[in-house]
């Protein structure tokens, strides 16, 4: 391998760390407000670009269905929990909050579908669109155990992400679909050529990664976020729900996710199952975090797709192999390192 | 009519019962204490006040019955606990603490301020440490620290669990004074102290609790004088 | 129910597994053949799961190596499949107990990710190595013979099937009743109860494991040669959550659980399989999968403990008899009295910034019992937890029995010797009170795994038993050996505790806030106890607010407040003592 390939090497599995960070980063966050393993981000992130293809060849996302089923599903849960524990006067925030706010995105997407939409559009309605997902999924499955053990919460995960690859291949076709590049620029810097668009990955990492973390330094929103990461009770004596706090890191879960769909669509073919790969790397990355450290996650993630990067050059067959086999260093350093901390795992 | 009333409260932690039919009240600008040894149901009974724990009987809250309510709404009302653990967001700073202590009334900024101004006034070591972490806070600040944020929910009614506890004296001397002068914020206080002496010097009334119920009560200044109370908590035979 | 009942049931059921292949459909056979093999891989999960508290979503990748492992030795070098067994359980073996040494000191969850990566990892394998075939997988895989006969039909191998089923049934049934496998149920406790009875967590976690990944491969072994056939696709990581549902839905907690839920799940499948594509021709693949996802997750909301429970709730209680009398457990020769026991010096602990014990010395002799008292928070819990090793102490020096203990880790000081309760009662309140009792004894029996299993510790656990009821008359909770611990009220929790700590015949007991929470009555009790065992030469170390017991039980005491030490002396002395007085009842004047 001469440095020349090294170096084009890395730049590309910086590009592709990038998209793993951005997927990472909503893992830990919502791990760590809601102890939720939300294993379907990948799925998240796959389903954006599934519906950013389609609005780009003028048919009706998939994710239009998905979307409708699963807010009229959560609004039916809800009212029916409110009715039943006497608070039928939160029932129209309940519509508001489960119906309308979800359908808006939906109707946007019904009428504008079909047209000619500019790319910058399309990107802001693939995203809206994908946004109420996961705090929907929230309300109808995880909220009913939210008192559960990390594992029980894990395992609901793993048939959630299951159940979402069935539904992808309901609403979205077996297709694979690879959208318009955002640019095509190439720039040649010593030799070696650099795409726009791993450029445009790296940027947006970068400041999406900061908004997250201008989000918790400067607003109350994201400073409640992180009260009920950093002590659930504490923030509950504050009169801070955790619900709804897990909403919001949800939808900023989901926003991350779907910005990484936006960003790998153009370089990679996407299925409706290519989520599962893509989060899985992911969480690689935020296990190197130790699934509670922002910054160790980031550099882990980008450790990932270096590593895949040249393990696609040494053996394309292999690559997943290789990239799964260092999460076995990766626990072994973490179980030598991390004190022994541990969570009572009783009944 | 009461600011505060439990009516034949129980607690249980699955069939072991920790409460069994305690029944008291805070009126309003009352500080009533419930002193007693340790595993006697204190703490149970502060945490099913707040909700965080359900409980059988009924506790009612500015005219309401609450024993049903979240514990969010409880603080919306004007109820807030300062937890044995205190609770603190260790990894956030004296001044985020403070803030996420308003959280309820998120809107009045103006007020947020003038409050903030006022607690770092009374707590004067606060404000020196504004920035920090509440992490590395002295077991004595970080009492301090939730009793600042505790006060930043406005609340009508605040319950203090084990206020003294882990603290030296001098200190203790010095939280009591503050909890002393809270009765001229308006406060009405619930006050659950193993320190009998600080607490009932500090309170109007009290009640003796031991394995789950309340044995007695009295006015404060009777009951710090009274024999039993001794041999409750070094034992002997003097009440006897 | 009488267990004369219990025996005609299971005999009548294995009767009439026994007999099946004559009056049922050979496709019926063939399901039932399938659900043989699930049912193994499921009891794996039970044991791993419902037990021992892990998950793992990757039992599937075991079965896969199993599979591929006797595949290639069978189909491609020609080896016998008896050899291909061998193959594919020392290779899934050697896998699963270095995955397991690598992920089960880490929290629980942190091993089912991986499982979820290295099942990926390992199917990817199989679909990329030539050799394996690709992912068009290894055919002719030749029938696995018994003698001359090979098996070929679908009604030949489910004899093997079922009887290797039901013989891992017995054997996993043997082993949950030995003292390895109630330290298996204690892994749920947490690593502080479960390493303060001397049980090597990590070791019992990993066995576990083990035994998991064994069983699957059993499964992968006979799938290899009934299919006759091998590719990735049956080894996915989908299949591992079928698997884990299985155990879940048939009740993970109970052995039975695996068998049920494996029937209803293939059946389900099956059933399904037939008419979703009547209802969606052209999807009926996935909308099997979104279907199972979805019972999946309704079925954890709503019914966690799944089917079995829930049945055996219906039928009525079954008898038990007391356990026979049988010759005691060794005893060990406790020191002679007045023999300096523990020394505690200087010992430092810090928390982060915080100190919760400064510069604490003091000693205990051998026969003596000493209160350690002070205000809460002032560090006595932790003084604790330093002496039993539950955690490191910052600086300072501890002696046990002669020997320094200061590094010595938790389960090695329990095994020396040191008995403890906790201030949060720390049992297993679904086990039965004689079997939490039971768990006290784990460091003065020997039985492992394999004497489990084969019961070959039957002459052991008579006197472990008999040893533990009466540890339990003893406390006073010798009425109902069989009641749940976690029915009875917490004051007695914490006399069980003590019941526990008697049965590993300790020479020092250390008791943390034993009177909490009891009546005046049992107080009493409880300190006549208490100088009973004292008379005995049992040396005791008690950390209690309720002063009136401590005054009257102790030998001599040790305030601390603030971390520090404040005083030492006899009872007397400390009462009159105008500093105890102002830590206690406060000297805010």
């Amino acid at each position: 391998m001469t440095s020349d390939i090294a170096a084009f090497l890395t730049i590309d599995g910086i590009a592709t760390g990038a998209i793993y960070v951005l997927i990472a980063l909503g893992i830990v966050l919502i791990f760590t407000v809601t102890r939720v393993i939300f294993v379907p981000f990948g799925d998240i992130a796959a389903f954006t670009a599934l519906s950013l293809a389609a609005l780009e060849m003028k048919q009706l996302p998939g994710t239009v269905g998905l979307v409708a089923v699963l807010a009229v599903l959560a609004t039916l849960v809800e009212t029916a929990s409110l009715l039943r524990t006497g608070k039928a006067r939160q029932v129209p925030r309940a519509l508001l909050f489960y119906l309308v706010l979800p359908m808006i995105p939906v109707a946007l997407v019904w009428i504008a579908a079909g047209g000619d939409i500019p790319l910058p559009l399309r990107i802001i309605l693939a995203l809206a669109l994908i946004l109420p997902i996961a705090p929907l999924l929230d309300r109808l499955v995880f909220r009913p155990i939210a008192d559960g053990t990390v594992l029980l919460l894990l395992t609901v995960s793993v048939a959630l992400h299951f159940a979402l690859v069935g539904l992808g291949l309901l609403f979205f076709g077996p297709e694979g679909v690879r959208t318009e590049a955002l640019t095509d620029a190439v720039w040649i810097v010593g030799g070696i050529p650099i795409a726009g668009q791993s450029i445009l990955i790296v940027v947006a990492a970068i400041v999406f990664s900061g908004l997250l973390f201008a989000f918790f330094g400067f607003t109350l929103a994201g400073k409640s976020l992180h009260a009920t990461a950093v002590n659930r009770t504490g923030a509950r004596l504050m009169g801070i729900r955790p619900e709804r706090t897990g909403t919001i890191a949800y939808l900023l879960g989901s926003l991350l996710a779907g910005v990484s769909g936006i960003l790998i669509a153009p370089v990679n073919t996407m299925f409706y199952d290519s989520g599962f790969l893509l989060g899985l790397k992911a969480f690689v990355g935020a296990i190197i975090g130790g699934l509670v450290s922002f910054p160790v996650t980031a550099i882990g993630s980008l450790c990932v797709g270096i590593l895949e990067s040249f393990a696609a050059f040494q053996s394309s067959a292999f690559k997943e192999v290789i990239v799964f086999s260092i999460l076995i260093p990766v626990l072994l350093w973490r179980s030598y390192t991390s004190a022994h901390r541990e969570e009572d795992i009783d009944e | 009519m009461p600011l505060l009333a439990f009516d034949k409260v129980g607690v249980s932690y699955g069939k072991a019962e920790a409460v069994r039919g305690v029944s008291l009240a805070v009126e309003t600008g009352q500080i009533v204490t419930v002193i007693g040894p340790n595993g006697a149901g204190k703490t149970s009974l502060l945490t099913a006040a707040i909700g965080l724990l359900p409980s059988s009987g009924r506790i009612t809250f500015a005219g309401e019955n609450v024993t049903r309510l979240e514990t969010e709404r409880r603080v919306e009302m004007g109820l807030s606990l300062v937890p044995e653990q205190r609770e603190l967001f260790t990894d956030m700073s004296v001044y985020d603490n403070l803030l996420l202590g308003a959280f309820v009334r998120r809107g009045d900024k103006a007020g947020i301020r003038r409050d903030m101004g006022e607690i770092f006034d009374r707590f004067p070591r606060l404000a020196e440490r504004r920035r920090q972490l509440a992490g590395t806070l002295s077991g004595g600040e970080r009492q301090m620290l939730a009793l600042g944020r505790a006060l930043m929910t406005k609340p009508k009614l605040l319950m203090l669990d084990e206020p003294s506890l882990g603290l030296a004296p001098l200190i203790i001397r010095e939280i009591f004074v503050i909890i002393a002068s809270l009765r001229e914020l308006g406060v009405s206080i619930l006050l659950v102290e193993q320190n009998a002496k600080a607490a009932l010097e500090t309170a109007d009334f009290g009640h003796v609790m031991e394995t789950g119920e309340i044995n007695h009560s009295g006015p404060a200044g009777e009951l710090i004088n009274d024999p039993r109370l001794i041999s409750t908590y070094l034992g002997g035979n003097e009440g006897e | 129910m009488s267990p004369r009942i219990t025996q005609l049931a299971i005999a009548v059921a294995v009767l009439l597994l026994a007999t099946a292949p004559l009056y049922v459909a050979p496709f019926t056979v063939t399901l039932l053949d399938y659900i043989g093999i699930y049912a193994l891989v499921a009891l794996g999960i039970v044991l791993l799961t419902g037990i021992g508290g892990m998950v793992s979503f990757g039992q599937s990748a075991f079965m896969g190596v199993a599979a591929y492992s006797t595949a290639w030795a069978t189909a491609l070098m020609g080896f016998s499949p008896w050899l291909g067994l061998l193959l594919a359980l020392v290779l899934t073996g050697a896998l699963a107990a270095v995955l397991g040494a690598v992920t089960l000191r880490l929290n629980g969850h942190f091993l089912s990710l991986s499982t979820i990566a290295w099942g990926l990892a390992i199917y990817f394998t199989f679909g990329n190595v030539e050799g394996l075939g690709n992912f068009n997988g290894i055919t002719n895989v030749p029938p696995i013979t018994i003698g001359a006969t090979p098996l070929l039909g679908s009604d030949q191998i489910y004899f093997l099937i079922w009887g290797i089923l039901l013989v891992a049934l017995l054997l996993a049934h043997n082993l949950l009743g030995s003292r390895i496998g109630r330290a298996m149920r204690s892994l749920r406790g947490g690593k502080a109860m479960v390493e303060s009875l001397g049980v090597d967590a990590f070791r019992v976690k990993l066995v576990t494991f083990v035994i998991a990944a064994l069983l699957a491969t059993l499964a992968g072994w006979l799938y290899a040669h009934m299919s006759r056939f091998v590719s990735p696709a049956p080894f996915d990581v989908t299949k591992g959550i079928e698997f884990l549902m299985m155990a879940m839905v048939g009740g993970s907690g109970h052995l039975l659980g695996a068998v049920v839920g494996a029937a209803l799940i293939t059946v389900l499948k099956n059933a399904v399989q037939d008419y979703l594509p009547l209802i969606a021709p052209a999807s009926a693949g996935q909308l099997e999968i979104v279907a199972f996802s979805l019972l999946f997750i309704l079925f954890l909301q709503y019914a966690r403990d799944g089917i079995v429970p829930f049945v055996a709730g219906l039928l009525p209680e079954p008898k038990r008899r007391l356990p026979e009398t049988a010759e005691p457990l060794a005893r060990r020769a406790q020191p002679a009295r007045g023999t300096p026991l523990l020394s505690a010096e200087a010992c430092t602990r810090r928390f982060g910034g915080l100190i919760a014990v400064n510069d604490v010395s003091f000693e205990l002799k051998s026969g003596e019992i000493l209160g350690l008292i002070g205000p809460n928070g002032a560090g006595k819990s932790t003084m604790f937890n330093l002496l039993t090793g539950a955690l490191p102490v910052s600086e300072g020096r501890i002696t046990f029995a002669g020997a320094d203990i200061t590094r010595t880790a938790q389960r090695r000081i329990a095994r020396a010797g040191i008995a403890r309760t906790f201030q949060h009662v720390k049992l297993r309140p679904k086990m039965s009170l004689i079997d939490n009792v039971l768990l006290g004894t784990h460091t003065r029996t020997h039985s492992g795994f394999l004497s489990g299993a084969l019961r070959l510790d039957r002459a052991e656990e008579r006197r472990a038993r008999h040893e533990a009821l009466v540890q339990l008359r003893r406390v006073g909770l010798g009425d109902q050996p069989y009641e749940l611990a976690g029915n009875l009220p917490l004051g007695n929790q914490r006399i069980l505790e003590i019941a526990r700590a008697l049965a590993a015949d300790p020479i020092l007991l250390v008791l943390d806030e034993p009177a909490a929470g009891l009546r005046r009555q049992e107080k009493l009790a409880l300190a006549e106890l208490l100088r009973a065992l004292r008379t005995e030469g049992l040396t005791i170390l008690i950390v209690e607010h309720d002063m009136e017991f401590v005054m009257n039980l102790v030998d001599r005491i040790v305030v601390m407040e603030f971390g520090s030490k404040l005083v030492q002396g006899d009872p007397a002395s400390v009462r009159a003592d105008a500093r105890v007085q102002e830590a206690y009842l406060g000297g805010v004047a």
